[in-house]
């Protein structure tokens, strides 16, 4: 973990709720996809964990949804502007674990970290697939920087207004190792199909470092942190 | 040079900074982070007999200038913090450590107590009469006089370390119950924990912390905590430790002056795993802009007549 300033590049929407923020500075603390940062935002006490989407040397890219005060504040800051952050927090997915064709299984603003890690599972010579679920066609974000990849890319949406009608389980293969990311009830959906993999939690935190047990849920193995010893657990490790 | 250090019941400290139970675990994520060796002390997870898992999530959330926590004393019981967290705490930290103890009976106290009593890395027990997320236990010792000596005489019975009774801002007269817990053998009062409060999430029309209630800390409590340490010096003669929203080496120097001999520092560590170590920092300029050579000199200064 290490306190980085960042510099806001670009900060664009992608849907009506869901904005693209890049920004330049030090990312020699995010070491794995998954990890998320921690920012401080003006006038709350609390700072607002964001998974990374993407990252290089340079900088890194969040994509996040407008849900609440903190991140209605993210989403009205412009180019320029500057953001204290808390980089490379969490555990985030494990490469080694992950067979040679494993499903990046996406819902909503649990798409993003995916990015990220079927970056990686590339250039490590791993040929992944995503499903990406949304509710309905505004909605649907990084479908095409998912294709661009070249990897196999499935949509589903709920209401069926574009790609597959359904949820993300309707599009699975079965017996999957999955990497997921979303939303509670998709990831116990998954779950209940998949053959083992890594999912992805999320939580409202205290301090996003381990200190404060905020955050900590049962799982098969007694509590852990969701900030510290997640956001990613695995399959075997979740207790329903 | 000014001198930062202070002694407290009899151990001295070379600065009064103390990180608060529930916001530094039992050290190790901040040992991470910087040298945890350059606090005056730290003050370690609230510690229960029995193992504790502690209340559903979501646990946390934003306040105006604080927060809101629901944790419920979730910890891994007494036995295991000596077996297992204070050799792990040897190897990063080589002061007196606080041991922070909670209960749901006198007599847990007091067995909680005594299996502390012979750690020698423990230099005082904060016995916690004040925690409002949990039922049955906590608070309700902290809110009663007669409760507050018992706790007190039943802990006292079982140790020689010095006994610092942690007071609870939830009652109408604080200073009643640390004069009960002094003329109950409490060696010193540590104060506040958090105030009581509440948010509701409106888009799901309910509560947003799954106890319903949490503890409010933070800058928020600040002038609370300082009165309340200010009440409390004008009634009891033992050392005090002042806490709640202590943010800034300023906000250290308005503690001492209200009173407190050492100061906790809680939420802020985990809005800025750094602000103890700033705060240290801070504290020489702070004190030469006011003219202090020796911090603990200006403990109740503020106090004439």
């Amino acid at each position: 973990m290490k306190q980085v300033t960042y510099t806001i590049h670009t900060n664009n929407p992608l849907t009506q709720d869901v904005y693209r923020m890049v920004l330049e500075g030090d990312t020699s603390a995010i070491t794995a996809p998954g990890q998320f940062v921690n920012l401080t935002l003006d006038g709350l006490y609390l700072r607002r964990p964001i998974s990374v989407c993407d990252w290089d040397a340079d900088g890194l890219t969040l994509i996040y949804k407008v849900v609440g005060q903190g991140t209605d504040q993210l989403s009205q800051m412009r180019p320029g502007e500057t953001l204290d952050a808390l980089a490379g927090l969490g555990n985030g997915y494990d490469l080694a674990a992950c067979p040679n064709d494993p499903v990046l299984v996406g819902g909503g603003v649990g798409v993003p970290p995916l990015y990220g890690l079927a970056k990686w599972l590339i250039r490590a010579g791993k040929s992944p697939s995503a499903i990406l679920g949304f509710n309905r066609a505004e909605e649907i974000f990084f479908d095409m920087e998912f294709a661009a990849l070249g990897i196999p890319v499935t949509v589903t949406t709920v209401d069926g207004t574009a790609g597959l009608r359904g949820f993300v389980t309707d599009a699975m293969p079965e017996d999957a190792y999955v990497c997921v990311c979303g939303p509670e009830p998709m990831l116990k959906a998954v779950h209940k199909l998949a053959s083992g993999g890594q999912f992805s939690f999320e939580a409202r935190m205290g301090c996003g470092f381990g200190a404060c047990m905020g955050c900590t849920m049962p799982t098969v193995d007694g509590y852990k942190r969701v900030c510290k010893d997640g956001p990613v657990l695995g399959y075997g490790e979740i207790k329903w | 040079m000014p001198d930062l250090s202070v002694n407290l019941l009899g151990i001295e400290l070379s600065n009064p900074i103390i990180p608060a139970s529930g916001t530094f675990g039992y050290g190790r994520e901040f040992a991470e982070l910087y040298d945890i060796d350059i606090l005056g002390t730290f003050s370690f997870k609230g510690t229960t007999l029995h193992p504790r898992l502690g209340n559903p999530l979501p646990r946390i959330a934003e306040a105006p200038s604080g927060m809101l926590n629901a944790v419920g004393l979730q910890n891994p019981g007494v036995d295991k913090v000596i077996t297992e967290e204070l050799p792990n705490l040897a190897k990063i930290f080589h002061k007196p450590v606080m041991a922070n103890v909670s209960g749901f009976s006198i007599e847990e106290y007091a067995e909680t107590c005594r299996r502390l009593d012979g750690c020698d890395q423990v230099g005082w027990l904060e016995v916690n009469i004040s925690c409002p997320n949990v039922h049955h236990g906590g608070m309700s010792f902290g809110t009663d006089p007669m409760q507050a000596a018992a706790v007190t005489k039943a802990v006292k019975a079982v140790t020689t370390k010095p006994v610092i009774m942690k007071l609870s801002p939830n009652v109408t007269d604080i200073a009643a119950i640390a004069r009960a817990c002094e003329e109950a053998g409490a060696d010193g009062i540590s104060l506040i924990n958090t105030l009581m409060g509440m948010r509701i999430d409106p888009r799901r029309r309910a509560p947003i912390i799954a106890n319903t209630t949490g503890g409010l800390s933070g800058p928020a409590i600040f002038p609370v905590a300082l009165r309340m340490v200010w009440q409390v010096y004008e009634a009891v003669s033992i050392p005090i430790v002042g806490m709640g929203g202590v943010s800034s080496a300023e906000d250290v120097i308005e503690m001492m002056l209200a009173g407190a001999t050492a100061v906790e520092v809680g939420a802020a560590n985990l809005a800025d795993p750094w602000a103890c170590p700033k705060i240290i920092e801070a504290l020489p300029a702070a004190m030469e802009k006011y003219g202090i050579d020796r911090l603990k000199d200006i403990i109740g200064g503020a106090h004439h007549g």
